[in-house]
């Protein structure tokens, strides 16, 4: 029953909010009477039972709650007026969750949080606060900041959406194509968010989730497909990531078998139907190499480096050329590794990088030169970002001094 | 609803000037399609003059009050649907590419 119950929380509770967003322009209203909706459900259904139409159901107590609330406010009475389809009226019936209007209403949402005026701190933490309805506690932690501070921080920018009018809509046309990367962007940083070392891991799942929702919303789209495949394939290796005293374990110490094949299979699934291969497609096509290969020298490292070549040709990022010269030092030998990651690092960007001396580490380490391997290795630790990083960074670095 | 928007300098402009919108075009575009309101170019900030009242006493000086490398040579006062409208009334200035553009809301216009 409780499990039933946060289950449909969970999946109505943002389609409340969209709607009544939509309806009233007022975001703290359409959260609270979203939220007072959901506490009216947690101490009903189990004495009534579940209705029918669960959905339908709260957005009927939600939108009853916001009417009142705008006519206690007799600064709104103008705005109730207008907003004459808030009144429900006999002849409508029970409210419905799952039409058209609705898809569109969270698709708008979506675009409306992740819009590129606000910061992008911001767009993740409002993403996660009022599409996957995380608490704000929570959001606070991962970004390890005061929940006071997350909570100024969320109020800005629902201030900022409202006064300086960020449209609540999906754009058409041109502007799809240039706001649709920073939507893709943001649930990127929400799964990194979830995925690293000391990240929340219930983040991964809310960006798997959400990209699901996305390219359901928006099918014809290949990169949300491609961002998903790539969600899905790394999230695949999560119970294998790290050892029994929870340190991170390199691809090639994974037990494989711990890998989850289901994940894997959907992830392929959809890396098959890409038809055109944008910055996600190819990361996709990168770790659908990797999900494949038998043992990590069965890796098809030739496949993986002309992925990155591409990938370095239209988004070359510093993390992009360090993990291109990784998959060549692999593929065509370490010296040449070497050279491609001294190109790299001399463009800037990657100087003291935990990674790049990482990398460079393994590579010399792989040389044969253990001596200076291990004092790369014992470099990187000293700047590792994390604790469990740092501990198998100074594990390489014992291995070498032998 | 209406923005403020400030015209201002940048210390890295975008280096590619060819196809460099014609701001007499902007203007007669936007002024025909009633976007903009009005609009001015300001004198150098040299000419400037801050004004302070501190503890009761009228403290005046010469120039904008920091040393600032970006600067706000002239205005434009918009009227637009939204803030993406006025995003795209701003992209087709040529001052956002050889400087940059502030959009400010209205404080009051909103509701």
């Amino acid at each position: 029953m409780t499990a039933d119950l946060a289950a449909v929380a969970a999946d109505a509770y943002p389609r409340v909010v969209a709607r009544l967003i939509r309806m009233t322009g007022d975001w703290t209203l359409a959260e609270d009477c979203a939220q007072e909706a959901l506490t009216s459900a947690v101490q009903r259904w189990p004495r009534e039972g579940v209705p029918a139409n669960p959905g339908g159901w709260l957005m009927t107590v939600a939108r009853n709650c916001a009417v009142d609330v705008l006519r206690r406010g007799s600064v709104e009475r103008r705005k109730l007026a207008e907003l004459g389809a808030l009144t429900p009226t006999e002849e409508e019936g029970p409210e419905t969750l799952d039409d058209e209007e609705i898809v569109d209403d969270r698709l708008r949402l979506i675009f409306t949080c992740c819009h590129p005026a606000l910061a992008l701190e911001s767009r993740v933490a409002l993403t996660l606060r009022t599409i996957c309805a995380v608490p704000t506690a929570e959001v606070a932690r991962a970004f390890l900041v005061s929940e006071s501070t997350m909570t100024r921080r969320l109020t800005r920018a629902k201030r900022k959406i409202v006064e300086a009018r960020i449209p609540y809509r999906v754009p058409t046309g041109p502007a799809l194509a240039e706001r649709l990367p920073g939507v893709l962007a943001v649930l990127y940083l929400l799964f990194t968010q979830g995925y690293n070392a000391d990240g929340e891991p219930a983040f991964a799942a809310e960006a798997i989730r959400l990209a699901r929702l996305l390219r359901r919303l928006m099918p014809g789209q290949s990169e949300v497909s491609a961002l998903l495949a790539l969600f899905l394939l790394q999230h695949s290796r999560r119970h294998a990531r790290q050892d029994a005293e929870g340190n991170l374990l390199s691809l090639e110490r994974q037990d494989r078998s711990l890998w989850d094949r289901d994940a894997i299979a959907e992830g392929l699934d959809l890396v098959a139907g890409l038809d055109r291969d944008g910055p996600y497609g190819l990361q996709a096509r990168i770790a659908a190499c990797h999900a494949t290969a038998p043992s990590p020298p069965e890796t098809d490292w030739p496949e993986i480096a002309g992925h990155y070549d591409e990938l370095a040709r239209i988004h070359p990022t510093p993390v992009v050329e360090l993990n291109r010269a990784v998959a060549h030092g692999y593929a065509y030998g370490p010296r040449a590794g070497l050279a491609m990651l001294a190109r790299a690092r001399s463009g800037g960007g990657l100087h003291d990088h935990p990674l790049a001396l990482a990398a460079e580490a393994d590579l010399t380490s792989r040389i044969g030169d253990h001596t200076r391997a291990a004092a790369l290795f014992r470099q990187a630790a000293a700047v590792a970002h994390s604790e469990p990083e740092r501990r198998a960074l100074l594990d390489r670095a014992e291995e070498n001094a032998r | 609803m209406k923005y403020m928007m400030f015209v201002c300098t940048d210390a890295q402009p975008d280096t590619d000037r060819s196809d460099l919108p014609d701001i007499e075009a902007w203007v007669a575009q936007n002024d025909a399609q009633g976007r903009r309101l009005r609009g001015a170019e300001l004198a150098p900030e040299s000419v400037a003059t801050t004004v302070r009242v501190r503890a009761g006493e009228l403290i005046l000086s010469d120039g904008p009050f920091a040393e600032t490398k970006e600067v706000i040579v002239g205005f434009d006062l918009l009227e637009c649907e939204n803030l993406d409208e006025a995003i795209e009334v701003a992209r087709a200035h040529p001052m956002a590419r050889a400087g940059r553009l502030e959009l400010r809301p209205f404080a009051d216009s909103g509701q």
